[in-house]
């Protein structure tokens, strides 16, 4: 056990983990930031995608003690009042079904904008089909980041 | 303050002061025919938790309970809508609220596509006579009739006079008049949120700003954290185990076991997940240990030697295979499947020497809290649940046994719990879509009649596999429908569709193989079948063959069946539920491979009370339809599944889905339910239109396997 000082949503937070735990628990257990979800532990569906230092990483597989200073940015910390375009997005088309996979698939799509912030469909869909959405609401996302494109 | 109520026959009304505030008006959607008079207590200003589930405090607030659990059918917008409808609410006005389990609420479940069409009535009743004794408050403070007053936006209006009150000022005077024994509802023409797509997810901004709101996110003070070890191989059982290693590690409170299970108790959840895997555990057989190529063999073997059971017999089958002309036979066969919800089983348990916490994601709570009434010998009114939203359910939520793991344990640690399972765990733990193979037999007379039609299915723990008294039962004259059932330890459960999932496409795929072998038009086909049942319907008929033909005949107008040069179509219908959906798909060729373009779906679910919910709900249906039918399967080596985790059990993805494009039959009769009958018919709908692309059929899933999908070298 030690303890970790981390730049999280531009605050410096601290938590006595182990070495080896992933990001993901240090947030949801340790710094009660719950959106970030536990969807499959292997980086495979994208529901666990925080931002490290501004880029789109799986917080299931990422150790604490890997992350240094780097910047963390959670669904909490992508906007102050949930007005990102891309929240705002996901409101007007109304993404949602279940709602677990969102916040991974909004914290993708924020990478993605910042890299390239008029992407086309195809390179919408390249960067999204690494999330998956267990209730097959892929068409409204697509559309939801392709109207955030155009608000940026 | 107590007041008491004598004067409602249906237990409608509750009346009560808010401690230092207004008055509100309660009503019990749900409650039965009463005769008893009923004690209200008073209630705390702040405190929304009474018993009422519509309430319009003075300052116009409107609270609405929503007491169905959310797992995205968008019930917790979509049971409001019709209260406000019928209320003539001033929706930016109305906050919603997930009830707790009650045994004031009805059916507080989710699952078989029925909460809409159960509460439908008791929900326009609940509206509209609410709205009722606000238009009489009015009505007697102006001293007015009533039938010259109206209600819109949260206001009562006297058009003559120009006189308007809130709902909020009316509500005190409002909860005095008395109860109206019926209530005239609105005409569906003068409907503001039903049926229309205005009304968004009331939950949209708490879910894209990550708010806790599913039962993972469900934290405590003083809560510990666990996970189970279970036997990994179906038909296996706890022999002995060494939990010392995993005790002695970091954050590790215990190591416990109870039935087959083996609980690491700890501080957080990554100590847990350590600290399990250093668990040393011996298991011995109980029961076979199962594989795939088992399973293989049983089908074959039990559908030519198994005990059938007869689900449907019409007519003389033997006779009319003997005399056909022609004599189409096919098989089919799935594989198991997991739910796979994004978010695992979880579940928080606190059993107190007093009573019972539970706080988690159930389909079925009520449920819950009887089993484990039963479970722990602790009365059902001594424990409570808390619904929280739940990250998928699919079927696999109706069952409780995570909660029920998690009551066992808290009793046996004796302290609040949060039972975490892994995507591994859910996904090896059972409760399967079961698997199925389907033998189709059908006699053509020399004109290419359907004259005879045979149906066994063979399933493993499937219950009857069958849906005996669908389509195209009723449309034939000699028919046979029967089934066997191979018991397993390998577990099932329903999976969303139970049975129709698979069943659907093997049936419409199967017809149009019959419609080829008659040398019909596939679509034709089943309309000349029903034409046929509604002439000379031959024996039950469940199914209501205007509303199939409904669907059919709009979907190939909406697709262009039969127009299209550049793409080869594929059409499917399925009644499932209470409900019809008719499909076709449009497939290209592209690099040699099949690949499904574009879906159009008509569907007839009666009145669509949220019309974005309603769309959602086919689109996914739909994705999660194909999606299973083209790549997923769980295989099993000595009881144990192959796959574990989403590495290796393919879920559809961004990139697979086609276009989608939905309509719904505007035809004002009630709502039938809409959460699974979009699924069934797509897998059929894809089949066939691979089929006119390709030449070949596909009768397994996952299609992927299929010969038709390895590309030619």
């Amino acid at each position: 056990m030690a303890i970790y000082k981390l730049q999280v949503n531009g605050k410096t937070l601290q938590a006595d983990v182990e070495a080896d735990t992933p990001l993901l628990w240090v947030l949801r257990d340790h710094l009660g930031l719950v959106g970030t979800k536990y969807g499959c532990g292997i980086a495979q569906c994208g529901a666990c995608t925080v931002h490290v230092n501004g880029s789109a990483t799986r917080s299931c597989v990422y150790p604490v003690s890997a992350i240094g200073n780097s910047q963390v940015i959670t669904i909490e910390g992508l906007s102050e009042k949930g007005d990102h375009p891309l929240q705002k997005a996901w409101d007007e088309i109304d993404v949602a079904q279940c709602g677990y996979c969102q916040a991974g698939q909004i914290m993708t799509a924020a990478a993605l904008l910042k890299q390239n912030p008029k992407p086309s469909m195809d390179e919408i869909e390249v960067t999204m089909n690494g999330n998956i959405c267990r209730c097959g609401a892929y068409h409204r996302i697509r559309e939801a980041v392709k109207l955030a494109s155009t608000k940026i | 303050m107590k007041s008491t109520t004598t004067n409602s026959r249906r237990d409608f009304l509750k009346m009560s002061a808010i401690t230092g505030g207004g008055l509100v008006l309660g009503f019990n959607w749900f409650s039965a025919e009463a005769s008893a008079p009923v004690v209200f207590s008073s209630i705390v200003a702040g405190d929304i938790n009474f018993n009422s589930y519509l309430s319009i405090a003075s300052n116009g607030a409107i609270t609405i309970m929503s007491p169905n659990p959310e797992l995205g059918q968008n019930i917790i917008t979509s049971f409001p809508m019709v209260v406000a409808e019928e209320l003539e609410a001033d929706w930016k006005m109305v906050k919603i609220l997930q009830a707790n389990l009650d045994n004031k609420f009805d059916r507080q479940l989710t699952g078989g596509s029925g909460a809409v069409p159960h509460s439908w009535k008791l929900l326009r009743n609940a509206g509209a006579t609410a709205k009722f004794m606000l238009i009489e408050a009015a009505a007697q403070k102006w001293a007015v009739p009533a039938s010259e007053c109206t209600a819109a936006n949260s206001f009562v209006i006297h058009s003559r006079s120009g006189k308007k009150l809130g709902f909020g000022e009316l509500a005190e005077a409002a909860s005095k008049i008395p109860v109206p024994a019926t209530v005239k509802l609105k005409d569906r023409k003068d409907f503001k949120l039903i049926g229309k797509s205005s009304v968004r997810n009331v939950e949209n901004l708490k879910i894209v700003t990550g708010k806790p709101l599913f039962g993972l996110d469900f934290y405590r003070d003083g809560m510990v954290f666990a996970m189970i070890q279970r036997p990994e191989q179906f038909g296996m059982k706890l022999k002995s185990f060494d939990g010392s290693i995993a005790k002695s590690m970091p954050g590790i409170i215990d190591v416990v076991s109870f039935k087959n299970n083996v609980a690491v108790v700890g501080k957080s959840t990554w100590q847990v997940l350590k600290a399990r895997k250093m668990l040393k555990i011996e298991y011995e057989k109980e029961f076979a240990l199962e594989s795939t190529e088992d399973h293989d063999k049983l089908f074959l073997n039990l559908m030519d030697n198994g005990q059938a059971t007869v689900r449907r017999k019409d007519g003389d089958v033997d006779a009319a295979f003997k005399n056909a002309a022609k004599a189409i036979k096919a098989e089919y066969q799935c594989p198991f499947i997991s739910h796979s919800p994004m978010e695992p089983m979880n579940f928080f348990a606190h059993v107190r020497p007093d009573g019972v916490e539970l706080v988690g994601p159930t389909q079925t709570p009520g449920r819950a809290r009887a089993e484990i009434s039963k479970l722990l010998n602790i009365p059902e009114d001594k424990i409570t649940v808390q619904i929280t939203r739940l990250g998928g359910g699919f079927g696999r939520r109706l069952y409780n046994d995570f909660a029920l793991e998690a009551a066992e344990l808290s009793s046996i640690i004796k302290a609040p719990v949060k039972l975490i399972w892994t995507k591994e765990d859910d996904m090896t733990a059972g409760t399967y879509r079961p698997a199925v193979r389907y033998r189709f037999e059908a006699a053509l007379d020399a004109s290419g009649n359907l004259t005879g039609y045979k149906l066994r299915g063979v399933g493993i723990n499937s219950g009857n596999p069958t849906r005996e008294h669908n389509f195209p039962s009723g449309s034939v004259e000699n028919l046979l429908i029967d089934s066997v059932e191979h018991k397993s330890p390998i577990t099932t459960g329903a999976w969303r569709a139970p049975i129709t999932n698979f069943l659907a496409f093997a049936e419409q795929a199967f017809i149009d193989e019959v419609a080829q072998a008659a040398g019909k038009d596939p679509v034709q086909f089943r309309l000349d079948l029903l034409a046929k049942a509604k002439k000379s319907p031959v024996g039950d008929i469940r199914y209501d063959i205007n509303r199939m033909e409904g669907v059919i005949k709009m979907v190939a107008e909406k697709s262009g069946w039969g127009k299209k040069k550049d793409v080869s179509q594929g059409f499917s219908v399925y009644f499932s539920h209470a409900s019809y959906v008719a499909q076709v798909a449009d497939v290209v060729m592209r690099a040699g491979l099949p690949v499904v373009k574009k879906i159009y779906a008509v569907s007839d679910c009666g009145q669509v009370v949220s019309l974005n919910g309603a769309s959602h709900q086919v689109m996914g249906g739909i994705v999660d339809g194909l999606g299973h039918a083209m790549y997923s399967k769980l295989s099993f080596r000595d009881g144990a599944a192959d796959q574990n985790n989403y590495n290796t059990y393919r879920l559809i993805r961004m990139k697979e889905v086609p276009e989608i494009e939905t309509h719904f039959v505007d035809n004002g009769i009630d709502p039938t339910g809409l959460g699974e009958p979009a699924l069934p018919p797509t897998g059929g709908a894809v089949a066939n239109a691979i089929f006119k692309a390709t030449g070949k059929r596909v009768r397994n899933q996952p299609f992927i396997e299929e010969d038709v999908f390895k590309t030619i070298s």
